[in-house]
Formats: structure tokens, C-alpha cells, sequence
């Protein structure tokens, strides 16, 4: 039995201990915000964060995730206003959206981590989650919006 | 959470107005769906495009598939702007798949131009309706009753849309030549936009992708298919695939019978409680595969191949003049030879959709461009009739052309009447790079003479690639509707012309990519007219408009045709190519060693593009992009801010694709799995900024979603040219070394 905190909630998992945090999170949970996209942590579509920082829940097991807490796209922020979601929505940065929430959990962590990032400092982070859409450069626009407003 | 209830209360059914409704009908669908019989004869049908309830809700359907370019907000935008209603009142419903809605595959950069005026009549109808119901209940003239924001007013009189339902809905429809159209002074939100309807969901992670469907009982599936295309099985052992936790069954999707179309490929489908252990299943599958007639397929090879093709006369799809005469007199000729690889579409959620079988009827939930091909594909696949398929359309993550071929819900439908349950089929990343409707390998071959002052006298442009016409007829090797897409259209002034394409025979799937046969026609023609300029040593804007010539409109095939209002006007070219100049700083841009600008022009989907790619090439050869201008006449622009941010994003697609993207086969197996052989622009690679600058006139309103992506390659490799003095005439650039 794997007991692990998701979005604050306490839960038991007692399937195959291998299987990646990605599928538990959306055919067990149904949490189905955390999106798959490549299944070998290249696209970042899956992107989560584990005691705080940004992993990829495709190649993330449930038993490396045991005793830790998981937060989803779901849980970022109860009211979904997370200054990142905010600036997304002002920038109206999704065009299809799928690899949003990833990108958005991406770009929380970075700015955990560093408040005020620079051009190269968000290249850095988000180079390991792909938009097919292309919208890179709001992307980038609404980092730097949201870069000093309090989380 | 049953993600279904979310779906259904999210406006993603069919049924969504109340009994009470006004809701307005079919007299006004576009004249294709009424010719096709299906949705003709009535003058009244409800549940058509909108809904005016009497608490004073308006709803309006999408009838076109949501895969990022707005056009879920767009459309209903235009006919809440004519109906003139508070955009904060009015309710999305998304169409299940239904002739009677017209034309549903979001396709082609054909939403706007298709149904603009559709959306328009629809409102200005309804409009006209309310004021006369508003007539008739106050006694008055129906020309003293104005509709406008939400009411009807006339003197004292006042009454709201939804207080005059019942009353509008008894109104005879008046005819097309009894309506008001707002002028353009009069739009509220034509023109202007408004925020893009999904944006709110999309944040929250609470967006329904097709991935994201949930039915309750619902079970998962992963289909191993043929490794190469038009394998079959010949046996399988499930034995070992059978024993993983949580796997239920094994079942057998039969192959294909050519033409392909849209039919499932055929496998082995392994079923089971989850996602993963489905793909844990699937793994230990043993099949025994008979690889089928493409076993030789190997890209080398049949690279090879097309260029002997275009290097021999072949059949003609454009003649002006007499090319040969003028060559014979010799002078100066220059040659060139062009290739441009296989695709894949990669959108970011793989292929997928959820179908449930029960009573001899088939409900799907399925992000897909086209439901109607949906139920058509499932209808024949199951042997069921078409309108026993409900098709509920969900959000794309992504389509690119892919998500209009609906094999994959075809095979969640087979699957689940084969076990009885609502199944999802899931297609991993490798199923979708390896399994796709490749966009075509294409080689071009191009010749012109010129004359002193390196302007052509004569231009010969030959192609060959496999045609989308396979999907359809096994013995297809020339290219179809591709021709009209930048091949027999192309804009130039020269006396002497011939456009010439030759046989491909093709070994995968073939399909339509973001803008199709327009990438490897844009990248010959405007990197050959830029080897022209280069060696005539002249200005690259001047010389493509001394190539378009003066301003004139062509009589040239293309596709879509040109209907009318849309004939190529080369007066709108020249002011895209000058704007383009003008914008990027042209004048004062000044290329030199390891930093160049590149210009292209092309036309497609109706709309004229010019593009300025600024490249900077460092010591070791790696390319970036700091800056892309783009000059745009699209015709009239619904909603700026979604047409501005496809370009945005066609420019990191087109530059993607241009710089890396490459699909390659060998031994008929596809060579690429995933994104990291398969890569796609990420943030640190694509353009940096992109700045898209829109003409302003009152033409009729063009495809946007694609056009932006043919000029990138060629645009991009002309700087390379600008830049370090290597002609890229292959792509993608990786292949080249640049320093």
C-alpha cells in the first residue's frame, strides 16, 4: 500500500507499484488535467509538481512519489488564480491548450525558484515542455507578467 | 466526477435548447448541405446554430471543431454581434456531428470564409423576428421596433429578446432580401474580439480533451499495429500479455481492405481496467505478422527515385508560352533541385477517442476535425447505418489535419462492441509518429533563363510526390487538388511558364499537414526566384516584385478555387511583399556573416503572405531566429487577436518543421518514434518574436490557420543563404552543416 498526499488530499494506492504518477493521477483519480503527450518525460505535457518542484509524472512512478505530496494543475491554486494562471489567461496564451497545464506548472516552479527570471533563465526551464501550437512567446510574455506578484 | 456529466453541462451535446426555445433553423444553411438532400425540403428546423430562450440565455452552437484557433468563440461571436446580444449571455453549445449544421470538418482554413455570412444571417434573422414579434404585441410598426442589445424597444415600449421568444418563434422567416445587416461602424465585436471562450477552462486543467472523456464502465485499450503498412497478423500469443494485473482481454482488429481511406489499420488490441496496464499488455503481445507489399519501402531509395522523375518531362498542370522555345535560344539558364521530407503531425495529445456500442448504436466522444466523417467511418466499419452514430466532439489537443481521419474512433468503436463496455482507445506517441497520414516526401526541379538583367524569360518547375489521392485509389500517383496549392498558381510575371508533376507511387498512409502541398511548393519556387536575385545581385523585395509584376488578376488553377471575390490579385501580393519591407525595417537591415535576413511570398487558402526571417548563425552553426515580420491580407478579420496568434504559431511550426523535421522509412518500418527523434520546435529553438502585421481592407474574409507556414522554410533558408552563403536546397536545415 503507497500512501501519498494529492492536492492535499491524503491517498491509498494499492496497485502496480510502477505504474507512472501520470496514469493514476487520470484513469484512477480522474484528474485529468495533467495531460500525456510523450510517455518518456521529452514533452512535458505532464508536468506536476512533487513536494514542490516540477516532475514529469510520465516517468515518475507511484512508489517514487510515496509519502510525498503531489500537487496538479487541479490544485495549483483553489480558486484557479494562481498569478501564473492569471497571466496566462491575460495573455491569452492557449491556442489548443492541451500542453497549458504543463506549461503553467513549469512556469510556477521557475518562478518559486527564481521571482524574477530573464529571457534565458525561462528558455532554461520551459525548453523541456514542447507547444506544437507554438505559443512560446506569450508564454514567455506571461512568465515575465506574472514574475513579482505573489503567489 | 463522471467527466461525460461535465461534458454535457458544458454545452457538449446535441439537445441543448429548452422546449421553450426560439430556436432558429435551417432555411439559412449554407447551399451545399441543402443540395446534399439530407437537410433540404423543411423551411423551419430547429436546434440549428441558435437558441433564444424566454429567461433571456442565448445559445449558440459550434459546429466546428476546437483544435487553438478560437473558432468555437469566433463563429458564435459573429452571429451574437448581428443578433446583437451581450457576449456575457450567450452559451456555447458544441454540435455533435450532423448534416443538417453543413459542412463540419474543420479543415482547409475554411471556417470564416464558409460561414460568416451564415453566422451573420443567422443573427440578422433572428433579429427581424424579435422586432416583429415585438410589432405584434404592442400594435405598432415593425419599423418603429429596434433590437438591440438583448431588447426591443419602440417609444415606451421595451421588452427583452427572451420576453419575445414565443412570439418571434410563430414569426414567418422573413426572406434573405428583407434583412438588415449591421454596417461595419456597427460591430461591437467583429473586427475587435472577445475573450477566447476555453481560456478560463484550459487554466483551471478543467478543459475537456478527447483524452479526458470519462463514461462510467468505461475501459482503456492499446493497439499494437502492423509495423509496416498493410502488414497483417498471422498469429498471435496473448498468453504472456494476458497475465499483467489489470489487463481483461485480447481482441483482434481485422486489416484494412485498399483503398485505406479512413479504415482502422488492423492489430491486436490488448483491453484493460487502465491506460498503463493496457501499454504494459501490449508490451508482452507476441505477434506473428505477414509485413504485407512494403517491406522495400526505404526513403534513401525512393529519394532517389523522385528526383529521376523531375529530372524527365512529365505531365503538364500549367502552361504559358513556350518554355522549350525560349530555353533552345540559350543564353543564361540556372538549375535547381529541392527536397523536402516526410512529416508526421505530432499534435500534442495523441490520437484517441472514447465509443460506446449498445443497441445497435454507436455514442463516440472524439477530438476530431471532422464528426460527420465519423459517423460515416464507424457507420461502415460496424455496418450500422451513419445516423446511428452519435459523435460528441470534444477539444483537440491539437489536430493539424490529422484528427479529420477517423480511423482511431472507428477502432474504439469495434472494440467496443466487441467487449460490450464503452472503450477508449489510446495511441501512445509512437503509434501517432509511426502510424500517421504522413505529409508527403516531395522533390522539386526547377530551370529558368533569364535575361540581362537576371529576370526570367522562361520557368520550368517540375514535382513529384504521393499523392492524398491514394487514401482513395490504390493505383493514384499523381498529385490531385495538391497541384493547386502554390504549384499551378504561382503569381509571377514571366512570358514563358510550365508547372509539370510526375508520378509517385505511395508506401504509407499519405495525408493533409497544416497547409499541405503549399510547404514544398512555397519552399522551391521562393527559394529558386531568391537563387535568381542572388545572382543577378538585386534586392530580394525588388526583384519578387518585378517577379509578381504589375497589379492584375490571374486565371490560375487553385485550391480552394477561386470563387468569385477571391481570383488572385497580384495588387494584393505586391502590397504584402512591400508592407512586409516596410515593417521588418528592410531598408536598413543589412545581412553579413552569420546574421541574414530572408523574404518569401506565397498565397494560400486564399490569403497573401510575405514573410522577413532575421537568422543569426553562431560559431558552431546552431540557427537562431530573433525576429519574424509577417505582412498579412486575409481579407476582412473576425477576431484580430486568434488570426494574429496563428501566424505567432505558424511561424515556430513552419521553423520547426524547416529546421528539424524529418519522418524517413526503411525497410517500410518508420525510422522515428517520439520527440527526441522526432523533434519539434521547443521555447529556446523557434522564433523569438514574432510581429504579424494585418492589411486592413474589405475583402472577403480567407483561411488564416494555415497560410502562414508555407513562407517559413523558404524565408528562413534565404537568410541562411544571406547569412553564411550556403543554399539550402534540402531540408530539413540539420542535414546541413553551416559552418
Amino acid at each position: 500500500m503507497i500512501e501519498l498526499k494529492v492536492n492535499g488530499a491524503s491517498r491509498k494506492f494499492d496497485g502496480d507499484p510502477d505504474m507512472p504518477l501520470l496514469w493514476y493521477l487520470r484513469d484512477l483519480l480522474e484528474l485529468t488535467g495533467t495531460k500525456f503527450g510523450c510517455g518518456m518525460g521529452v514533452c512535458g505535457s505532464c508536468t506536476v509538481h512533487v513536494n514542490g518542484a516540477a516532475q514529469r509524472s510520465c516517468v515518475t512512478s507511484v512508489k517514487d512519489v510515496a509519502g510525498k505530496d503531489v500537487t496538479t494543475i487541479e490544485g495549483l491554486d483553489k480558486n484557479h488564480a494562481h498569478p501564473v494562471q492569471a497571466a496566462w489567461q491575460k495573455a491569452n496564451v492557449a491556442q489548443c491548450g492541451y500542453c497549458q497545464a504543463g506549461q503553467i506548472m513549469q512556469a510556477a516552479a521557475l518562478l518559486k525558484q527564481k521571482p524574477r527570471p530573464t529571457d534565458e533563465d525561462i528558455d532554461q526551464a520551459m525548453a523541456g515542455n514542447i507547444c506544437r501550437c507554438g505559443t512560446y512567446q506569450r508564454i514567455r510574455q506571461a512568465i515575465h507578467m506574472a514574475a513579482g506578484v505573489k503567489a | 466526477m463522471n467527466r461525460i456529466d461535465v461534458v454535457s453541462r458544458r454545452g457538449f451535446l446535441g439537445t441543448v435548447f429548452s422546449a421553450g426555445a426560439f430556436v432558429l433553423g435551417a432555411q439559412i444553411l449554407p447551399e451545399d448541405a441543402l443540395a446534399d438532400g439530407t437537410s433540404g425540403a423543411p423551411a423551419w428546423q430547429p436546434t440549428v446554430y441558435l437558441g433564444l430562450e424566454p429567461d433571456g440565455r442565448v445559445i449558440i452552437t459550434a459546429h466546428r471543431s476546437e483544435m487553438g484557433t478560437g473558432i468555437r468563440t469566433a463563429l458564435p461571436m459573429v452571429l451574437a454581434d448581428e443578433l446583437d446580444v451581450d457576449w456575457k449571455k450567450v452559451t456555447i453549445a458544441q454540435a455533435i456531428g450532423d448534416k443538417k449544421y453543413g459542412d463540419q470538418n474543420t479543415d482547409g482554413s475554411t471556417s470564416i470564409r464558409s460561414f460568416y455570412d451564415i453566422m451573420r444571417q443567422s443573427g440578422a434573422t433572428a433579429r427581424l423576428m424579435l422586432e416583429r414579434a415585438a410589432a405584434q404585441q404592442w400594435g405598432v410598426p415593425a419599423s418603429q421596433c429596434k433590437a438591440r442589445d438583448g431588447q426591443v424597444t419602440a417609444g415606451s415600449h421595451k421588452a427583452s429578446y427572451g420576453e419575445l421568444a414565443a412570439l418571434a418563434a410563430k414569426q414567418p422567416v422573413p426572406k434573405k432580401e428583407e434583412l438588415k445587416y449591421k454596417t461595419p461602424a456597427e460591430f461591437k465585436y467583429i473586427g475587435k474580439g472577445v475573450p477566447i471562450t476555453d481560456q478560463p477552462d484550459i487554466v483551471a486543467g478543467k478543459a475537456v480533451f478527447g483524452l479526458d472523456a470519462r463514461v462510467p464502465g468505461m475501459v482503456y485499450a492499446s493497439i499494437e499495429h502492423a509495423p509496416v503498412f498493410g502488414g497483417t497478423v498471422r498469429s498471435v500469443d496473448d498468453s504472456e500479455a494476458r497475465k499483467v494485473r489489470g489487463v481483461q482481454r485480447v481482441e483482434r482488429i481485422a486489416a484494412f481492405k485498399p483503398p485505406y481511406a479512413f479504415q482502422p489499420l488492423g492489430g491486436v488490441a490488448v483491453i484493460a481496467d487502465n491506460t498503463w496496464a493496457a501499454m504494459q499488455g501490449r508490451k508482452k503481445l507476441k505477434v506473428n505478422w505477414d509485413l504485407g507489399a512494403n517491406t522495400a519501402y526505404d526513403s534513401t531509395s525512393y529519394k532517389k527515385s523522385l528526383f529521376e522523375t523531375v529530372r524527365k518531362p512529365q505531365k503538364v498542370a500549367r502552361n504559358v508560352g513556350d518554355v522549350d522555345a525560349e530555353f533552345a535560344k540559350g543564353g543564361t539558364i540556372h538549375e535547381a533541385e529541392y527536397y523536402a521530407p516526410m512529416l508526421s503531425h505530432a499534435p500534442m495529445e495523441p490520437v484517441n477517442a472514447v465509443a460506446e456500442f449498445k443497441d445497435g448504436k454507436v455514442t463516440a466522444w472524439a477530438p476530431t476535425q471532422n464528426p460527420q466523417a465519423v459517423q460515416d467511418t464507424v457507420a461502415q466499419a460496424l455496418g450500422i447505418k451513419s445516423q446511428d452514430v452519435t459523435c460528441h466532439v470534444t477539444l483537440l489537443g491539437g489536430g493539424f489535419g490529422r484528427k479529420s481521419k477517423p480511423d482511431y474512433v472507428a477502432e474504439a468503436a469495434l472494440l467496443s462492441k466487441q467487449v460490450g463496455k464503452p472503450v477508449q482507445v489510446v495511441w501512445s506517441r509512437e503509434d501517432d509518429i509511426q502510424f500517421d497520414f504522413f505529409h508527403a516526401v516531395a522533390a522539386m526541379y526547377m530551370k529558368a533563363s533569364v535575361d540581362a538583367k537576371g529576370r526570367p524569360t522562361a520557368w520550368l518547375q517540375r514535382c513529384a510526390f504521393p499523392p492524398i489521392e491514394s487514401q482513395n485509389d490504390v493505383t493514384a500517383r499523381y498529385g490531385g487538388f495538391e497541384q493547386g496549392m502554390g504549384w499551378s498558381d504561382v503569381p509571377f510575371d514571366i512570358p514563358h511558364q510550365r508547372a509539370e508533376n510526375g508520378p509517385a507511387e505511395a508506401h504509407v498512409r499519405i495525408g493533409w499537414l497544416r497547409s499541405v502541398a503549399n510547404i514544398y511548393h512555397a519552399f522551391a519556387v521562393q527559394s529558386f526566384a531568391d537563387e535568381l536575385a542572388a545572382a543577378a545581385n538585386r534586392d530580394r523585395v525588388e526583384y519578387l516584385l518585378d517577379l509578381v509584376g504589375k497589379p492584375r488578376t490571374l486565371d490560375v488553377q487553385s485550391i480552394p478555387p477561386n470563387t468569385p471575390g477571391y481570383a488572385l490579385d497580384t495588387g494584393r501580393a505586391r502590397k504584402v511583399i512591400e508592407a512586409v519591407a516596410d515593417k521588418s525595417g528592410w531598408a536598413r537591415k543589412k545581412s553579413g556573416p552569420g546574421h541574414g535576413y530572408g523574404l518569401a511570398f506565397h498565397r494560400s487558402f486564399q490569403t497573401y503572405v510575405a514573410a522577413v526571417v532575421e537568422v543569426e548563425i553562431d560559431s558552431k552553426g546552431a540557427v537562431r531566429i530573433p525576429r519574424v515580420d509577417y505582412a498579412v491580407d486575409t481579407g476582412l478579420v473576425v477576431h484580430p487577436d486568434r488570426v494574429i496568434s496563428q501566424f505567432e504559431g505558424a511561424a515556430v511550426f513552419g521553423a520547426g518543421l524547416a529546421l528539424m523535421g524529418e519522418i524517413t522509412a526503411q525497410n517500410g518500418r518508420i525510422q522515428q518514434s517520439n520527440y527526441h527523434n522526432y523533434p519539434v520546435a521547443r521555447i529556446n529553438e523557434a522564433p523569438r518574436e514574432v510581429h504579424v502585421h494585418l492589411m486592413q481592407n474589405d475583402a472577403p474574409p480567407a483561411g488564416v490557420g494555415e497560410p502562414g507556414v508555407p513562407p517559413m522554410a523558404p524565408a528562413l533558408c534565404n537568410a541562411i543563404f544571406a547569412a553564411t552563403g550556403k543554399r539550402i536546397r534540402e531540408l530539413p536545415i540539420k542535414k546541413t552543416k553551416l559552418v
